[in-house]
């Protein structure tokens, strides 16, 4: 049996053994922009993934790319999302750590995005992530998580805490964090208004 | 029960009047800048000089002894504009000797656009000058899902629109501008995770339009970019929790190609699409006296020493009995 998953940004099959993840065209975007952001994001999502798993992240083993299609590996877990707790946001954190020494920005970090196998912390969807070795880049990508964890979970101070513990394996922790800090603070109006008065 | 609003954070000073039933009275002075983008203070100095003359015209339609509640904007927005909407508020408590409703504006353009279009549990867009965010409600907050890592869509168009040489407001004259493009030109689209950045589409706008392409062009290119960014996380945000309905508020959102953006996007995902009239889609005091009127209906009252106005006023910090 197929199960279909309509997400936000493609359409997920999930068959018995496999996954088939179809990025299909959005009405709503102009073709040319539609074409591209869904050919660009397929290409770098599988080359993403290959090299998430080289720095030592787990996640699905791609099958085949063709496309707008890219076809991986089925992971059978359970939901980060439904089971999160200190010590899986510690794991998490510990991953984050590796991918940002990678240069990986994940684009998209919420439990969401993560399924917990055999002790282990799988991350399934990398469709937007990039590279960037800028501390920008990596203030930004766990703001997403803070931001996540905050919106979706009311023990999130303490999901918070568990995520820095782990991420705090990065060698660049104290400059990413004082980045994430800053850009906490612009996200704000009062900044905002005054930088464009 | 009947509450009156004052809106004053930004380019609008306006006060309303709303019942349970229905919206009593509304009267607005909006500010205009002679040049360039809104100051604070000359914006402050305008609300300051038109209050007195609206709030007459609204006491010519609803005798002032009838109001139960006063509400008035708090915050976010300028400090200088909403102190002046603040004092008005604090001094028509006192004299009247009603509560005070200290209103969160974010929050005020979400219940409007509730009430007006029977959305329940949508997953907002608020799209204006200084904020763009994508709202939803969890338990007895609402949180911002994704939100503008720069600046608002409606200043990155204005932003724009001044450079072309458009007089203030820039938007209304960018969507003219744009139904007539016919090339698309590809420009910075940038998401990260749930969040949207908009000042490297206003700079690549401004390199285009020195290179001599047409404005037609990148006035349709910047829009469908820029869009399609906050549709495409506002699809995210649905997909993600679940929710099957759409709302649209803000100055922004009464450009029609972002509506028709987001209707076909509700359409492939068997959602509703839901925005408020225009007239209710920007600042107006009508949201600011009906949010109001829910929180005094649910005992949530400001008393006059904690009514200081707040620039920085997160929608995540109101907690929401209703």
């Amino acid at each position: 049996m197929v199960k279909t998953i309509l997400g936000g940004e493609a359409e997920v099959k999930i068959h018995d053994i496999f996954v088939e993840k179809i990025r299909t065209s959005k009405r709503y975007r102009v073709k040319e922009l539609d074409d591209k952001l869904r050919k660009r994001r397929t290409v770098s999502e599988a080359k993403i993934i290959s090299s998430a798993r080289r720095s030592g992240v787990a996640t699905p083993i791609i099958l085949d790319v063709e496309g707008c299609r890219i076809v991986m590996e089925r992971i059978n877990g359970d939901a980060v999302r439904n089971v999160i707790n200190r010590e899986i946001a510690v794991k998490i954190g510990e991953n984050v750590a590796k991918l940002h020494s990678a240069g990986i920005i994940h684009g998209d970090l919420t439990p969401m995005n993560m399924i917990l196998k055999d002790g282990m912390i799988y991350f399934i969807d990398f469709g937007l992530a990039y590279y960037d070795e800028r501390v920008e880049a990596k203030g930004v990508d766990i703001h997403v998580f803070y931001e996540a964890l905050k919106a979706d979970f009311d023990n999130w101070s303490e999901l918070w805490d568990g995520f820095l513990e782990g991420y705090s394996q990065y060698e660049k922790f104290d400059e990413v964090i004082d980045r994430f800090r800053e850009i906490e603070m612009r996200g704000r109006y009062v900044d905002k208004s005054e930088n464009n008065h | 029960m009947i509450s009156l609003g004052i809106e004053s954070t930004a380019w609008n000073f306006s006060i309303g009047v709303v019942s349970e039933k229905e919206i009593i009275a509304l009267e607005n002075e909006a500010y205009s800048p002679k040049e360039g983008g809104i100051h604070p203070r000359e914006a402050a100095q305008h609300h300051s000089e038109v209050a007195g003359n609206v709030l007459n015209r609204i006491f010519k339609k609803i005798s002032p002894d009838e109001m139960d509640v006063i509400s008035f904007s708090q915050g976010p927005g300028m400090g200088p504009c909403l102190r002046i909407g603040a004092t008005v508020a604090r001094a028509l408590a006192l004299k009247l000797e009603k509560p005070l409703a200290g209103v969160n504006h974010c929050l005020a353009h979400v219940e409007i656009g509730r009430w007006l279009t029977g959305a329940e549990d949508p997953v907002t867009v608020y799209v204006s000058g200084g904020n763009s965010q994508i709202i939803a409600r969890r338990g007895n907050r609402y949180r911002v899902f994704g939100e503008t890592l720069d600046i608002g869509i409606g200043n990155a168009i204005d932003k724009f629109a001044r450079y072309i040489g458009l007089p203030h407001p820039g938007g209304p004259r960018v969507e003219k501008l744009a139904e007539k493009g016919t090339r698309y030109i590809e420009m910075p689209y940038v998401v990260k995770g749930m969040d949207f950045s908009f000042s490297g589409i206003v700079t690549h706008a401004m390199k285009l339009f020195d290179e001599g392409c047409r404005s037609e062009d990148i006035a349709f290119s910047f829009q469908e970019t820029a869009f399609a960014m906050l549709v495409e996380v506002t699809e995210r945000a649905m997909a993600y929790l679940g929710k099957s309905e759409c709302l649209l508020v803000g100055g922004v959102g009464a450009n029609r190609r972002l509506q028709e953006m987001l209707r076909l996007m509700c359409h492939d995902r068997n959602a509703s699409f839901h925005a408020p009239p225009i007239k209710y889609m920007g600042d107006n005091g009508a949201m600011i006296a009906y949010t109001g009127l829910l929180m005094a209906k649910h005992g949530v009252r400001t008393e006059i020493q904690e009514s200081y106005v707040r620039p920085d006023f997160r929608i995540e910090e109101v907690e929401v009995p209703w």
